[in-house]
């Protein structure tokens, strides 16, 4: 691997980049250089603010101070068209193609070549080939339709459309999360191609392993600063990890003593259509299990195969005395109940009042003969606001009107109001702040020490926050590419651990 | 050129979709020719099973009546019923049936490929019958009368698309006033009742072709719609207005990243849209001869059906002209074939309404089985 001259000049030049959202300070002062010919990785936990970062480079997020530079000239995108006419080229997870055009068709979208409006073919399919001359290997037709290519071939399209637009900055983001090991080698080595014809290079990737391949410098961003930055060969892996994770776990997280007891969920071989490929675990009452692991792992999909929302291909499920996989309503029947990550799209309905949310998964108990008493609805659910302490006018209130930190407590409150056993908690505290956090934390540890005279509950918590797991688990086990390993008690365990089985490094 | 490249070719062009649209048109209008047939002979025999119980009732004869000439041959009644349906007559009166849905379903192939839907185009076409008519009764020029209809029409889209891209208003529901804006402003023109018109040439172009017409095959109508079917199938392929309504349709933000003018091209379409409208309108009133604020009321469904039938996808990025061209050319078919076979109106309705629901599930069907 090559290293570019130390004297060259940089392609891409960020500095001092600093970005709020409200009272969350997304970025403070970050700043970051690559140059022509050369591939920078950006590592960071999740939040970590590498997506915010790139999301101003692409122009769709402007910075609150800090500036640009590509070749030396300022650079000020005020949308994304801006920044990619600028040349600055952006490879998300989720690609942005037209899946009904064709392949030379999406190369060349936005700047056919024509005249009066018609386009001129022979030109088009010209410029296609030329964009297309590096991926002659990868058997990518020209007049393909590319909804019918695979996700590698379609990443190539989007590459080669990319640089058909003459990008000067490409920036990669977790481009290997949906490929096989094979494409994900060919993509490589594609960029190894790219890096000599003098691109600047940005890749963003959980996987150290493939971080420590392809890239020549590494900057690690933690909590919205840059904390390390260094050549790759001179970076180990260990010391990467120490970067990113780099931080105490305080003491926001309330323990009291909890008593195992009887078995209620226990999942052997689980198998969902994708993910997760296979997964087994028991979970007791009076338990809290954390589920680490990257983004993409299949933490979210193995959740909703519990909880009947995804599809079983094998293996066994049993919650308390009930086999097999059910359907969502059966599983609520069964006492096991599951809050979203999606708190917006599926979670809540934004348009409804508090207590509609509260008693959705349950509309008994509210009057006679199966009707609905709004007042008895918005009695049961007063009792919920009181304890939780959820700051809203009062039970009608819609819920898009509260803040997130309030909006996650009412999805909590539904699961408390249906009585579950098993509670399934899906990213708990994406997105609301540190005081909903300790609240939620709080409620939590009640639930499963079984405080104010209550059973213990149960609960699976998946989390991208590790200091937070370790704070609210005893068990924690960490999944990886579709698999489940085996749990460890959280004594056991430190981040870096974690880190290192999250990532593939162990095991 | 061997033989594995020749069967590869025919293989393909059999899998090509409008390929495949063709067929089926084909195929269910030999099932109506059949069913025609069949319905002919099988009424020609209940008729003569009929007479013969009552000439057993009157007594008369047990020997064959073949002498009495309310008797028919089943199987003659059969074919000639079946050949009318095939007659160079009745084809050209599916043709000119088909013209009116057919012009319409050209602006909203380019709209549905968009990823839109234009509902007030059953009120355009009323409207263009009213302005053709309202004009001539004040100047007898019919060239300027349909271009102004036309234009009236194009400008009622264009509003549609202002609204669409400026307002930020979904297109169902802009275009759902505007039926009712047209359709009023139709009746407001009129004063909510027809208006005769002098006799023009426009009258002719969608009447039975006279004896001495009979080597242009269909009327001038029915050639105007073929010639715009061909424009706009060279558009959609053609122009970076066919492309970009693909894109659009097939994932806008991805067309906006692109540097795509959505705007602008979504502007453009419910104009064309609009156009091809008054262009249906002036079809419709050469059949009426009048202004009628009150017709091709529902006509906007008939319309996206034919679409929808030719492939189209609501969710944008599919269709083509010729799939929607034989939308239109199937209903016609249904419909015909229905009343010759003196079906009442509302078995055509259930049919179509099958048919709809039928090719929709087939379309899913193979897109899924693409997919895997």
């Amino acid at each position: 691997m090559t290293t570019p001259a130390s004297t060259a000049s940089p392609r891409l030049e960020m500095q001092s980049i600093s970005k709020r959202f409200g009272a969350t300070v997304a970025l403070d002062g970050v700043s970051l250089q690559v140059s022509p010919g050369e591939v920078l990785a950006l590592v960071g936990e999740n939040g970590a603010g590498k997506s915010t970062l790139m999301k101003i480079l692409s122009g769709a997020h402007q910075p609150d101070a800090g500036r640009m530079r590509i070749d030396g000239n300022p650079f000020s995108p005020a949308h994304p068209l801006d920044a990619r006419r600028a040349g600055v080229a952006m490879i998300y997870q989720e690609l942005s193609l037209a899946p009904h055009l064709t392949v030379e068709e999406n190369i060349l979208l936005g700047m056919e070549p024509s005249s009066l409006g018609w386009i001129r073919g022979s030109e088009v399919r010209a410029k296609a080939a030329e964009a297309l001359q590096y991926f002659a290997h990868a058997g990518i037709r020209p007049d393909q339709k590319v909804g019918r290519l695979t996700v590698a071939a379609q990443q190539l399209v989007e590459i080669a459309r990319a640089l058909a637009v003459g990008c000067r900055i490409l920036v990669l983001d977790e481009p290997t999360s949906s490929l096989t090991r094979p494409d994900a080698q060919r993509l490589f080595e594609l960029i190894q191609q790219l890096k000599q014809k003098g691109l600047a290079i940005v890749y963003i990737s959980h996987f150290l392993e493939e971080v420590k391949e392809v890239s020549d410098r590494i900057t690690v961003l933690r909590d919205g600063q840059s904390v390390g930055e260094g050549l790759t060969r001179e970076l180990s892996v260990n010391r990467i990890i120490a970067l990113m994770v780099g931080r105490e776990v305080k003491d926001l997280y309330p323990r009291s003593a909890r008593v195992p007891g009887d078995t209620l969920l226990e999942i052997d071989r689980l198998a969902g259509l994708e993910k997760p490929v296979s997964a087994s675990l028991i979970l007791r009452r009076g338990e809290v299990l954390g589920i680490a692991g990257l983004m993409g792992a299949g933490r979210t999909e193995l959740l909703r195969c519990i909880f009947g929302l995804d599809a079983v291909r094998r293996g066994h499920i049993k919650v308390g005395a009930y086999l097999g996989p059910a359907s969502p309503v059966r599983r609520w029947r069964q006492g096991l109940g599951m809050l979203s990550e999606d708190r917006k799209q599926e979670g809540l309905a934004l348009s409804l009042s508090v207590a509609d949310n509260v008693t959705l998964s349950k509309l008994e108990g509210f009057g006679p003969a199966g009707l609905v008493f709004p007042r008895q609805q918005a009695a049961a659910t007063q009792g919920w606001i009181d304890r939780l302490g959820i700051r809203c006018r009062g039970p009608e209130q819609s819920v898009g009107a509260l803040s997130g930190g309030n909006q996650q407590k009412v999805a909590l409150a539904r699961l408390l109001q249906h009585d579950v056993d098993v509670l399934l908690l899906d990213e708990p505290t994406r997105g609301i702040d540190v005081a909903a956090k300790a609240a939620i934390y709080q409620i939590i540890d009640e639930l499963a020490s079984g405080a104010r005279g209550q059973k213990p509950k149960a609960i699976l918590v998946v989390s991208s926050y590790l200091p937070e797991l370790m704070g609210i688990c005893d068990r924690l086990c960490v999944m990886c590419r579709g698999q489940l390993r085996a749990s460890h008690q959280v004594q056991e365990v430190s981040e870096h651990s974690l880190m290192l089985e999250a990532t593939g490094q162990e095991g | 050129m061997d033989i594995r490249s020749i069967k590869s070719f025919l293989v393909k062009s059999l899998v090509s979709d409008s390929v495949k649209l063709v067929l089926a048109l084909l195929a269910v209008f030999f099932l109506f020719v059949v069913a025609v047939g069949a319905q002919k002979g099988l009424a020609a025999r209940a008729e003569n099973q009929k007479v013969l119980a009552e000439l057993n009732q009157a007594g008369a004869p047990a020997a064959k009546p073949a002498g009495d000439n309310r008797l028919q041959d089943p199987w003659r009644e059969g074919w000639d019923g079946a050949m009318r349906f095939l007659s160079g007559r009745n084809l050209e009166t599916i043709a000119r049936q088909t013209t009116i849905v057919g012009l319409a379903a050209l602006g909203m192939t380019l709209v549905i490929i968009a990823g839109g839907i234009d509902l007030s185009v059953g009120s355009a076409v009323a409207l263009a019958t009213i302005v053709i008519a309202w004009f001539l009764g004040r100047m007898p020029s019919p060239s300027i009368a349909a271009i102004l209809a036309v234009a009236t029409c194009a400008l009622f889209g264009l509003l549609s698309g202002l609204a669409i891209t400026r307002l930020r208003v979904v297109p169902f529901i802009v275009t759902l006033g505007m039926m009712l804006l047209v359709r009023g402003a139709a009746k407001g023109l009129s004063h909510e009742q027809k208006i005769d018109a002098p006799e023009t040439w426009l009258n002719g172009l969608l009447a039975s072709l006279l004896p001495e017409q009979r080597w242009m095959l269909v009327p001038v109508g029915v050639w105007v719609l073929i010639a715009m079917a061909m424009v706009t199938a060279l558009v959609l392929r053609y122009t970076k207005l066919g492309r970009h309504a693909f894109a659009l349709g097939s994932n806008e933000q991805t067309a906006r990243l692109c540097g795509v003018a959505v705007d602008r091209v979504k502007l453009g379409i419910y104009t064309l849209c609009g156009a091809f409208a008054g262009l249906a309108g002036v079809m419709q009133f050469s059949r009426l001869t009048v202004g009628d604020p009150t017709v091709a009321n529902g006509l906007e469904l008939d319309v996206i059906a034919a679409v929808v039938i030719g492939g189209g996808s609501l969710s944008g990025g599919e269709g083509s002209v010729l799939g929607s061209l034989a939308g239109a050319l199937i209903m016609t078919v249904i419909r015909s074939g229905c009343s010759q076979m003196g079906m009442p109106n509302w078995v055509q309705e259930i049919i179509t309404g099958i048919i709809i629901i039928a090719a929709v599930a087939l379309d899913r069907r193979r897109h899924r089985r693409a997919a895997e």
